[in-house]
């Protein structure tokens, strides 16, 4: 297999790379805020390619490739859904999260509140996030390693596991951003390459090229189908967790605290969507040129579901050379998709936890990077466990379950934290905790776990199913009216009274010396 | 406490400070608000009226890709608005505040 070969070799250049990147970075990386910030020294446009690079994961590269192959235009709904996230998080969170934040985001949630229990609570929100965007990202990768080097599943879910161990234990943020950084070139780079080559062979005109997909599978690729939206309400309710879950995803949030200031936080998200929003463009053109250059048939048989859509172009256009490239960027994705999860997962626990509920905010910076360390190798075995345990399942409803818990549970109370001055710390917590228990309790009661995963073909008529495969439109809106109700029951003075210096800070950023960061 | 009570107070009672507050939030609702009715208008009519993005516009195209490409061209308008304003209009407030209360 000589296409396995060239794969492999891009492949190990990377890891080699990216682990030169983690030695340099582990000597620069003494303290706790190099560790989970970079030492707040990132810049803007560096930051923007790698929130891309964190939100380009290899569901949305191949994921949206493929859909686009198999179905046509039904994939820009993702497509569009995940990029208007982020004026979002532009408009209303990015700024006073870096001006009120040092860490996680639970910083910004706790600020005016009492610690432990909100703290407690953003944990759980955190790791269920982080622990179900896991799940789908790892067993990706064993099922793709498999079919793109021929590698056994187990192998290659450790391998991803412990490469993207390393880069977090030794190198924390400053190498995760930096792989982030290169990935985002590599796939942004390839990706442009590949729409160009396609274009090429339809005169570079993007129609010519709908219009022969058209012609070969019938005027349905140009307009919604059934297979990604099946029902009006279902696509509400997708649109809703596609748009706000990006600004309830953790590794998403905690990347803003690697820039010096709110404006550099404002610059960052201008670059990471204008890099999303090509790359969403471009991925459509794939998902067209795939369709067109390969052909349904053999995208299906190649196995994963679609996702080798864009690999299998890869190959029908520049051979095994770029079929190599490809696979490798594909890999790396992943490896840095999963690295950014863990860091987060790791300062939730270790920085949320541990150092602001157990120890009561006081521990010395040894023992937070000790346990900011061993949190990392926690949730790494985790990651690798669990990819082992869903083996062979379908896990694409995975990332669905994953925005939608980001957007009912973590988004809510960021909200009402920073804009709502009688949010109290039971509403923040009934919220956060009615976002991800009931987000998780009606997937389970719905179709895709009752009808598609248990086969209970009975669920429907029975009086506890839920009809729609995406809770969200009911988990989110309940979210926000469980804290402002909690909230309005029994008021808390100490939050109303903290609104006004948060409101200042949010919105200044640090005024004087005098106001530490805790 | 955070910081002192007086600061807080006199940077509370700064007209600059509540025209920056006042106007940063209320320009980034309005543009929320924009964004969430152009994304669920075109959410609402692949809902409930998918026949229309299928309509042939000539060249083989249909009505929904010029109206799917004009949802990703609109999220790109609307970033560049708020930057603009936050650039030039908050920033400027914002310097002018710190610069005040020193």
């Amino acid at each position: 297999m000589s296409e396995s070969w060239l794969a492999i070799v891009f492949f190990f250049i990377f890891i080699t790379a990216t682990l030169f990147i983690t030695y340099w970075a582990a000597r620069k990386t003494k303290t706790t805020a190099h560790f989970y910030a970079a030492g707040g020294g990132i810049t803007g446009f560096q930051n923007g390619l790698a929130l891309a690079g964190d939100y380009m994961s290899a569901a949305s590269f191949l994921g949206i490739a493929g859909l686009v192959a198999l179905n046509g235009f039904d994939g820009l709904i993702y497509s569009t859904g995940w990029l208007v996230g982020w004026p979002i998080i532009l408009f209303l969170i990015a700024e006073p999260l870096r001006n009120l934040g040092k860490y996680t985001f639970a910083d910004v949630v706790a600020y005016r509140l009492q610690q432990k229990p909100v703290r407690i609570a953003a944990v759980i929100g955190t790791l269920v996030v982080v622990l179900t965007y896991l799940i789908g990202q790892m067993v990706g990768a064993g099922t793709l390693i498999k079919l793109l080097f021929g590698l056994d599943y187990v192998v290659a879910v450790v391998i991803v596991g412990a490469v993207m161990m390393t880069y977090v234990l030794f190198g924390g943020m400053i190498a995760t951003t930096w792989v982030q950084i290169i990935k985002a070139c590599l796939l942004l780079g390839g990706a442009v390459l590949m729409a160009i080559w396609v274009l090429s062979k339809f005169n570079f005109n993007p129609t010519s090229l709908f219009a022969k997909a058209a012609e070969i599978n019938g005027k349905g690729v140009l307009e919604p189908g059934t297979k990604v939206v099946t029902g009006a309400w279902d696509a509400v309710s997708l649109g809703l967790a596609l748009m706000f879950g990006t600004a309830g995803l953790p590794h998403i949030l905690m990347r803003f605290y690697t820039v010096p200031d709110a404006t550099q936080a404002r610059k960052s998200v201008v670059w990471a969507t204008i890099w999303i929003g090509l790359f969403y463009l471009i991925t459509f053109i794939l998902g067209f040129g795939s369709m067109v250059l390969v052909g349904k048939e053999g995208i299906l048989a190649a196995g994963g579901g679609g996702n080798m859509a864009a690999p299998l172009l890869a190959k029908a256009l520049g051979g095994p050379l770029l079929f190599g490239f490809i696979c490798a960027v594909a890999f790396a994705t992943i490896l840095a998709v999963v690295a950014g999860l863990t860091l987060s997962g790791a300062a939730a626990l270790s920085h949320d936890l541990w150092v602001s509920t157990i120890k009561g905010g006081h521990a010395s910076e040894e023992e937070q990077l000790k346990v900011a360390r061993i949190a990392s190798i926690i949730l790494g075995i985790c990651a690798i466990l669990l990819g082992i345990a869903f083996q062979g399942q379908n896990v694409a409803y995975m990332v669905g379950l994953t925005f939608s818990i980001a957007a009912s549970a973590n988004f809510p109370a960021l909200m009402l934290a920073i804009f709502w001055r009688r949010l109290t710390t039971a509403g923040a917590v009934c919220s956060i905790l009615f976002g991800a228990i009931g987000t998780v309790v009606l997937i389970y009661l719905g179709p895709t776990v009752q009808l598609d995963l248990l086969k209970n073909m009975d669920a429907p008529n029975q009086w506890w199913f839920f009809p729609l495969k995406n809770p969200c439109l009911f988990t989110m809106t309940g979210a926000f009216l469980v804290g402002i109700v909690v909230s309005l029951i029994k008021p808390e003075r100490a939050s109303e009274e903290g609104f006004a210096e948060m409101e200042q800070r949010a919105t200044l950023g640090v005024i004087t010396k005098a106001q530490p960061a805790e | 406490m955070r910081a002192n009570a007086a600061l807080i107070e006199a940077i509370g009672r700064d007209p600059h400070f509540q025209t920056l507050v006042r106007r940063r939030t209320r320009f980034a609702l309005a543009l929320t608000a924009l964004t969430l009715i152009i994304y669920f208008g075109y959410i609402a009519i692949v809902a409930f009226a998918p026949q229309w993005l299928g309509v042939p516009i000539g060249g083989g195209m249909t009505l929904g890709i010029p109206i799917g490409l004009l949802v990703i061209i609109a999220a790109f308008v609307l970033t560049a608005l708020y930057v603009h304003r936050a650039n030039t209009q908050y920033d400027a407030l914002t310097r002018q505040i710190l610069e005040e209360i020193k």
